[in-house]
């Protein structure tokens, strides 16, 4: 067996041959949709349902395409503006949800560990992490392992440097683990009110002088940096974080020269990047990264997907799981 | 009422640091006499009853200090009655209770509210703590005198720290003034504020907001300048972290009237214990890290921490269902407090007598009490339990109206057997 996982609630529980298992299938999915090819029997008779308690376009869009691109039932619920107002906890929800059946349920939530809170109660049914809070954004940060490993051959014995907001991003965590799973040189750039408490144990290097960080980087990964933590005193001005830490030509000349620069989106250009170096086309894969995004939650859904069908048809004849 | 001796017994004198075969007499409500050997004729006692103790270990009753009773407000997370069932099976003969109710017991009006419901409902002694500030909000201090006229035996704004430093002043200056003890929580509140978790990598791995150790002992600096200051009676609800320790053993030596708490489950348990977002595990202040777990143990097998309590808080299902930041904090601990105590015992880092010194004579003390001793005229509060019974604990038959026990499913090592409070068995066999 190469993929256990009934949900994809986070990369910490993965395996990295479970990594590399989902990465092969996405990558197939990737060549079979540039050439047009559909598969719309994969999730044929599977209902997905979408939640998502806080906003997103790009996932919930990416997710959603994955879904009927696999011929699955798609529906997506803007959780943010219904129930929760109404008071309705999660819990309840969840009971909501069993009564309706659904067989892959996505679900992004501004609280760290709620997906996981709500995959221990829901029944019969595969939960995907769509980024909860601080905590994990799974198939982001496969969707960056598949682009690196399209770009540079390999997802081993990289530089990779990760730049930005480190502390309050899930992008990060994700990457951070799955990257070192992988056994990558990580690096983590950023001013040290926007790093993570206990860093130092995390396994990475950690600067705080870009310039040092990109040295001679395979792969330059910005993270965004949200607007609401200007008010919270973590940096002294935009302009200032653009002048320390944003990525512009002449920081880029420190990473090797075939160096990639990726985002998870959306930019905020002029604050972590410069936009002609956004859009460099011989060295900004963002595009791709989207691209990559649509074929990685195709992989993850119809290997979960798989481990579903095949627990249900164990419980049909009656065997102990 | 009339005598009862309690024959072969373990007796554990927390005063005199021993633990010895013997047996225990009592009348009307009073330890009368510690015997090391039978009497040879009991005619001088005349008891009507005799409890063979069968070798096993008789204590001074727990004094419990700040535990939450959801009355007024709350009552179907926790009543005095089910406190006092909750404390008499868990060896707890006197509970403290805290005032972070809802409303806050804050007014001589409510205070007795709260003791007349206690005197009815509990069968353990229920003794009531007042908030130091109204609404425990910091702004204005409460009718101190009064309170303590009806009852209060200690000021206290539970976890919501007085951020004001010349409100507390005041309020320190004014309580001074009654010989009022206050009871404080050590945090530095703009560090603390919004975190749920103990800095560090594993709060980082879980993506939850940390806490930096350090704001434990800024609080408790804070609080010393003040007490140096006020010269007030105070005593810090729950050291938790090495780096307080330091600060806290030079207030002693300095001569400060400053004595400290700490719960059960901050000795026993650490941050991993959260795991996958467990949040019967979430506590104020959170759990710590292993080594200040292992600081914390220390310290009070030395003494430097003079309380061992339980911070029993009731929360419902409801409350702590919830994604973690979202839900709320607390556990219970009266039933779980002497079982778990017990496993700082088995490991050998604390003896019997230390551990209820900890338990029962140094909250007597600490307010004035009788209790808490193993001698001739304290009150007869009891405990009389089995130290190895091994049990696996199911939160399903605890006593308390609220199960968020951190301990459901876990080993534990002792237990209780009966408990006496003023001679009368209030729970057990006997």
């Amino acid at each position: 067996m190469t993929f256990r996982a009934t949900h994809l609630l986070g990369i910490e529980h993965l395996h990295p041959t479970e990594i590399t298992t989902l990465l092969d299938l996405a990558d197939r999915y990737a060549d079979q949709g540039r050439r047009g090819q559909t598969h719309r029997d994969v999730l044929a008779g599977l209902t997905q349902i979408n939640m998502f308690f806080e906003n997103s376009t790009r996932t919930q869009a990416s997710f959603e395409l994955a879904g009927k691109r696999l011929g699955a039932d798609v529906m997506s619920m803007a959780m943010q503006a219904t129930s929760i107002k109404k008071g309705e906890t999660l819990i309840d929800t969840a009971l909501t949800l069993n009564a309706m059946r659904p067989d892959l349920l996505v679900v992004r939530h501004p609280q760290s560990g709620a997906v996981d809170l709500l995959a221990a109660k829901v029944q019969n049914c595969a939960v995907l992490n769509a980024g909860d809070g601080r905590h994990e954004h799974p198939t982001q940060a496969l969707l960056d392992a598949l682009t690196i490993r399209r770009a540079k051959g390999r997802l081993h014995r990289l530089s990779i440097a990760i730049c930005g907001d480190v502390a309050h991003s899930r992008v990060a965590r994700s990457n951070i683990l799955l990257l070192g799973k992988m056994e990558n040189r990580i690096r983590l750039v950023g001013p040290p009110t926007l790093m993570p408490a206990g860093i130092n144990e995390f396994g990475c290097e950690v600067f705080d002088d870009m310039r040092a960080g990109l040295e001679g980087a395979d792969v330059v990964m910005m993270l965004r940096l949200q607007k609401e933590r200007m008010d919270g005193g973590f940096i002294p001005s935009e302009r200032e974080y653009y002048h320390r830490y944003g990525l512009d030509a002449e920081k880029l000349a420190y990473a090797k020269p075939d160096a990639i620069v990726m985002h998870p989106g959306p930019m905020n250009r002029g604050v972590e990047i410069d936009g002609t170096i956004a859009d460099d086309i011989n060295r900004s894969v963002i595009q791709t990264q989207v691209e990559m995004g649509v074929a990685i939650r195709m992989a993850a859904m119809d290997l979960v997907a798989r481990n579903l069908r095949a627990a249900r048809g164990r419980k049909a004849v009656g065997v102990e799981v | 009422m009339s005598g009862t001796i309690f024959l072969n017994a373990r007796l554990i004198d927390p005063e005199a640091g021993t633990v010895n075969e013997g047996c225990l007499i009592v009348r009307d409500g009073v330890i009368v006499e510690v015997l090391s050997r039978v009497p040879e004729s009991l005619e001088r006692f005349a008891p009507d009853q005799r409890i063979d103790c069968g070798g096993l270990c008789l204590a001074p009753g727990i004094v419990d200090l700040g535990v939450k009773v959801s009355e007024p407000g709350e009552r179907h997370k926790e009543s005095f009655k089910s406190a006092g069932r909750a404390a008499a099976a868990g060896g707890v003969t006197t509970i403290v209770t805290r005032p972070d109710t809802n409303p806050a017991i804050d007014t001589p009006e409510i205070l007795e509210f709260v003791a007349r419901r206690a005197q009815v409902d509990s069968v353990v002694r229920v003794l009531p703590m007042a908030a130091l500030t109204k609404g425990r909000e910091g702004r204005e201090m409460t009718e101190i005198g009064f309170l303590q006229d009806a009852g209060a035996v200690a000021f206290t704004d539970g976890d919501h720290v007085i951020s004001n430093t010349r409100v507390l002043q005041r309020a320190l200056t004014y309580a001074r003034s009654l010989d009022a003890l206050v009871i404080g929580h050590v945090q530095d509140p703009g560090l603390s504020q919004g975190a749920v978790t103990t800095a560090g990598k594993f709060a980082s791995l879980r993506g939850l907001p940390g806490v930096h150790p350090m704001a434990e002992r800024m609080g408790l600096d804070r609080d010393i300048a003040l007490i140096e200051m006020t010269r007030v009676k105070y005593h810090a609800d729950q050291i938790t972290t090495a780096r307080a320790l330091p600060a806290l053993e030079r207030a002693k030596r300095n001569g400060h009237d400053i004595t400290a708490g700490v719960s059960i489950h901050h000795l026993t348990l650490n941050e991993f214990d959260v795991a996958d977002y467990r949040t019967f595990f979430k506590l104020t202040p959170p759990l710590r890290a292993e080594e200040d777990r292992a600081a914390v143990v220390e310290a009070v097998a030395s003494g430097l921490i003079d309380v061992i309590c339980s911070m029993h808080t009731p929360q419902d299902e409801e409350s702590k269902r919830l994604p973690f930041e979202e839900a709320a904090s607390g556990a219970v601990g009266l039933e779980t407090l002497l079982p778990a105590s017990l496993r700082l015992y088995h490991a050998g880092v604390v003896g019997l007598p230390q551990l209820f010194r900890a338990l029962s004579l140094n909250p007597s003390r600490r307010l004035g009490l009788a209790s808490g001793r193993l001698a001739a005229n304290a009150p007869a509060d009891l405990v009389l339990f089995d130290s190895d019974a091994p049990f696996v604990l199911d939160r399903s038959t605890l006593k308390s109206k609220s199960r968020n026990t951190p301990f459901d499913g876990a080993r534990m090592q002792g237990r209780v057997r009966g408990t006496w409070v003023g001679g009368v068995l209030v729970s057990g066999e006997g």
